[in-house]
């Protein structure tokens, strides 16, 4: 049996059309393979094989729909802070531990009415809090390249699931670069849409002026594929975008998107200062590639992106304050069972079930919002958040995209950066000024440093335009060629 | 205690939570109608499931809106939602979603009717969004919340401390009621909580600029109540101060049933709600245009329809009041003129006969036996001379009582007036006949019994003889006799 690991969303959906196999042997292969590795990698949390293969049955049956549907047959891992109905939703917490999703989502929704099959939910840090998979209740998640090694967070899941070849593409979240650093240290490809690109109903909300929604896949073709079946508005969420979805994929398929010719490409020095070298190598390595296919370097200055970390931890804490409020163990989710007056309810239910870092955030949050406070924290963080996005304004006067490293560093050991939030803060240093200016991130893979670790590429682009993000890496992966693989462990 | 007022000024200000009569809640699309089934008029927005956002209700916009214009506020295009966030079992998401800096209209006014017929303008500082809270229900075996009632669209309506006693702030409550009440914008239903108010009230000596100590007043369910309320919390701040005690800042509650004010959270317990924007929602922008719609399907206003009767109708100023109070009367009024044609006697029929009865059996109007259709009917029963105004009370008494059309019960019990001349000749003939004394008095000069004999033949004719005609052919007659 094959378990159909090595394809990608494009090679399954082109095998269905020549009918070379059927929805539910590729479900067979892809539980076979979740079976064999994911107890050792732990990147999948839920997996229901009834229900699975049910839903692949049924696709079976409609065979002839494969041409038309987008996503026909194509397994999914959904990180496990969107909803899908049926299934558990515990945002790696232990406050969720058994809350069964009353509804599902509106990306889950799209994506299943274009043929996908969620397969499982994904691993991920406890509401999205952190930059390793370590803060997950259920445990870390380990890098399909090195087992010994984080996946980066908090997506850590849906990235190693992907990158393990568990399921060709996935869903996660990025608040603050929680899409794309897990997608870096595991060697794929993962994009965080515009701001309003995607809707959020139904994605459990951690800072809800910076979350978005966005896919995970081993190609630059099969993310922009999971985007366009999940891009669009949505009245459900307020704050989605009416603008027009292109046809991602079609444009990548365009003789002249092999080329960078009419691109300019901005490069902050900023950023350049203090990277590891390995890093810095890659990079430079990847803009020497983009040159070669004609695009022009330009240099571009992001004076206030220094700033962007401590923005961004007053704004997302402030945020993730109020919206984590309703896990209280009153409505539905964990409740203690020692208490004697409601605030024992609310103090021990959340104290118990609330990992360390969330805590933290919260108080923090808490403290920035507080009476007497809010001018001087959140208020100044709003204020700095504007300059940010002033910089970026004014670096896409002059090009189309920004080039940037994804992370500072490749994955790092587990447990390495545990005991010091502010360095595990930092891995986040090139993707938080992204989500505080809500301008769409991709991270593609540039090779890999001498311990065989994966190196990403970040590029950021203008508000909605995903496209020139898709093309300028389409094009660069196929100048870069076919990466090496992580050890495709255990594969038949 | 005229003179402790000397001394003392009182300073009221009033804060209304008016239930907005929309299909849906505030950010969701369940329907919220009172006394639903507990916790069936519920989703994963409002019962705060995770992953769920708020979307705004262009119909409680509108509501709003239109509340702003009839207060004569002004709008504002620009107005952002807030987070007000504290922990309590019936707010499922942790916070509310209210208007905090950016409110969407400020500085209206209403105009209250004091009782020695003066008016005194009160200034609104601000109308604000908000939605509603569930409910707890305390049951055996413990408390559990029902959630129908959680995201309900309300508007906050914050009045400036303008009021400086119990008759003012009851006055400006009555209004804005009414007004609320006539632009369709809440059905003021206060048992049901669709129209709560909580007071502020505070003292300060005569002449001090300065505020005194601030005490919150909440939820307070009846105007009754809103006035002994004050006038409560007024003497009782009063014989503080002057006993030389120093009054705390806290919130406090009306007991009706001890007829006192009760201590609810002291200044130490307040909370700090930490209002933030809420970034789920957008800027809520109110274009003029929209303000324009609005305002020209702006329901006519209370005092405006005041004036109407007035002019319209030709009603005196004290009629066209009574007729006015409520949306549902000038309604009946009004349908009741279109049948009659008769402004007048529909008014008196309506604002004496019919609200009187009404009132003395503590019914509404909506509850009235007497329907529109009947009571014109009986208008022009009355006019037309088919049965006598006084055939005419009985009538509508029987209507009142049994709620049958006026020409059953006349038909029924055979009230019609006789005009016949014949029919009442032959009456007063016998009449005349059974009272040989009083012909001759009469015909001795005694014209004062012609009252007599017309009251006779009416009793004779079960009051059925038209009074008019009947005066006529009995001087007729007794003045033809020999």
């Amino acid at each position: 049996m094959t378990t159909f690991r090595k394809a990608g969303v494009q090679d399954l959906l082109e095998g269905y059309q020549r009918k070379e196999f059927k929805p539910s042997e590729v479900v067979s292969g892809t539980m076979a393979a979740i079976t064999q590795l994911n107890p050792e990698l732990n990147a999948l949390l839920e997996t229901r094989s009834e229900e699975v293969s049910a839903r692949a049955k049924d696709l079976d049956a409609r065979m002839g729909e494969a041409s038309k549907l987008p996503l026909f047959g194509v397994p999914i891992a959904i990180k496990d802070n969107i909803l899908v109905r049926g299934w558990k939703t515990t945002a790696g917490s232990k406050a969720l531990q058994n809350y069964v999703s009353p509804y599902t989502g509106t990306c889950v929704e799209r994506m299943e009415a274009a043929g996908a099959i969620v397969i499982g939910k994904a691993n991920c840090d406890e509401f999205a809090m952190g930059s390793s998979n370590e803060n997950s209740a259920y445990g870390p998640v380990k890098n399909p390249w090195d087992s010994t090694r984080v996946t980066g967070g908090s997506s850590g899941g849906s990235a190693a699931a992907v990158a393990a070849g568990l399921v060709p593409g996935a869903l996660g979240t990025d608040t603050g670069g929680s899409i794309r650093q897990p997608a870096s240290l595991c060697g794929v490809v993962g994009l965080k849409p515009t701001y309003g690109r995607v809707s959020r109903y139904g994605v459990i909300a951690f800072a809800s002026s910076l979350d978005q929604v966005g896919p995970f896949g081993r190609s630059v073709w099969d993310t922009a594929r999971l985007l366009e079946v999940i891009s669009g508005y949505d009245a459900k969420d307020a704050t989605s975008s009416r603008g027009v979805v292109p046809r991602y994929t079609e444009a990548l398929a365009l003789p002249s998107a092999d080329s960078l010719r009419n691109i300019n490409i901005g490069i902050a020095p900023e950023w350049m200062e203090g990277l590891d070298p390995e890093v810095k190598k890659s990079f430079d390595a990847a803009i020497e590639t983009a040159k070669g296919l004609g695009a022009k370097i330009v240099e571009v200055k992001l004076p206030h992106a220094k700033y962007a970390l401590s923005v961004y931890y007053l704004i997302a804490a402030s945020e993730a304050s109020s919206n984590l409020a309703r896990y209280d163990g009153v409505h539905y989710g964990t409740r203690s069972k020692k208490w004697d007056s409601l605030e024992e309810l609310y103090s021990r239910s959340r104290g118990e079930t609330l990992g360390r870092e969330v805590k933290l955030r919260i108080m923090l949050g808490t403290y920035a919002l507080s009476a007497g406070y809010y001018d001087a924290f959140y208020g100044k963080a709003n204020q700095v958040r504007r300059l940010i996005q002033r910089d970026f304004d004014e670096a896409f006067s002059k090009c189309h995209c920004v080039a940037a490293p994804t992370s500072p560093t490749t994955a790092f050991r587990l447990g390495e950066k545990m005991e010091d939030p502010l360095t595990m803060y930092l891995s986040d240093i090139f993707t938080l000024p992204v989500n505080l200016a809500g301008l769409p991130g991709l991270s593609v893979p540039s090779g890999v440093d001498s311990k065989k670790l994966p190196i990403g590429l970040q590029l950021i682009g203008r508000l909605f335009d995903e496209s020139s993000l898709l093309q300028v890496a389409h094009a660069y992966e196929k100048a870069r060629g076919p990466l090496s693989h992580p050890p495709w462990k255990g594969d038949r | 205690m005229s003179d402790i007022f000397d001394k003392y000024e009182p300073v009221i200000g009033l804060e209304v939570h008016a239930q907005l009569l929309t299909k849906s809640k505030m950010f969701c699309s369940c329907a919220h109608a009172f006394g639903a089934e507990i916790n069936t008029q519920i989703c994963p927005v409002c019962s705060g499931q995770p992953g769920s956002l708020p979307v705004i209700n262009q119909e409680a916009v509108n509501l709003g809106v239109r509340a702003a214009l009839a207060l004569e506020c002004e709008i504002h295009e620009e107005s952002i939602f807030a987070r007000k966030n504290y922990f309590y079992p019936d707010l499922p998401k942790g916070y509310q979603i209210s208007q905090f800096e950016r409110p969407f209209c400020t500085k209206g006014k209403v105009e209250a009717i004091l009782k020695s017929g003066e008016s005194k303008w009160i200034g609104v500082t601000r109308i604000h969004f908000e939605e509603d809270a569930g409910k707890s229900v305390h049951a055996q075996g413990g408390t559990m919340v029902n959630l129908n009632r959680a995201g309900v669209p309300l508007i906050e309506i914050v009045s400036e401390p303008d009021m400086r006693n119990s008759q003012e702030a009851g006055q400006y409550l009555r209004a804005l009621h009414s007004i609320l009440r006539f632009a369709q914008i809440c059905d003021g239903n206060m048992e049901q909580g669709n129209f709560r108010c909580d007071a502020n009230i505070s003292v300060r000596p005569r002449g001090q600029e300065k505020f005194g100590t601030k005490i919150e007043l909440k939820n307070i369910n009846s105007f009754r109540f809103v006035e002994k309320a004050i006038d409560y919390e007024i003497a009782r701040q009063i014989e503080c101060i002057e006993r030389g005690e120093k009054l705390v800042q806290e919130t406090r509650s009306w007991n009706s049933a001890k007829n006192m004010t009760e201590v609810m959270r002291a200044k130490e317990q307040a909370h700090d709600y930490r209002y933030f924007p809420e970034p789920d929602l957008p800027t809520l922008v109110i274009s003029s245009s929209w303000i324009e719609e609005i305002r020209s399907e702006m329901p006519e206003l209370p005092s405006a329809k005041r004036q109407r009767f007035i002019s319209q109708y030709a009603l005196n100023a004290y009629d066209a009041g009574v007729l006015t109070g409520s949306k549902e009367v000038a309604g009946f009024y009004e349908e009741a003129v279109a049948k009659t044609g008769n402004s007048k006697a529909t008014a008196n029929w309506v604002a004496n006969e019919l609200l009187g009865r009404l009132n003395a059996a503590g019914k509404d109007i909506g509850d009235s036996p007497v329907s529109v259709d009947h009571l014109a009917e009986l208008i022009a029963a009355v006019e037309g001379g088919k049965i006598s105004g006084k055939i005419g009370k009985t009538v509508f008494e029987e209507m009142f009582e049994t709620g049958k059309s006026p020409s059953a019960i006349i038909k029924e019990k055979g009230l019609v007036q006789i005009s016949d001349p014949a029919a009442l000749e032959t009456a007063i003939k016998k009449v005349i006949a059974a009272n040989p004394s009083q012909v001759a008095d009469y015909k001795g000069g005694k014209d004062k019994l012609l009252a007599f004999f017309v009251g006779q033949v009416m009793k004779e004719t079960k009051g059925q003889a038209n009074p008019a005609l009947l005066n006529t052919l009995v001087k007729k007659v007794l003045d033809s006799l020999p």
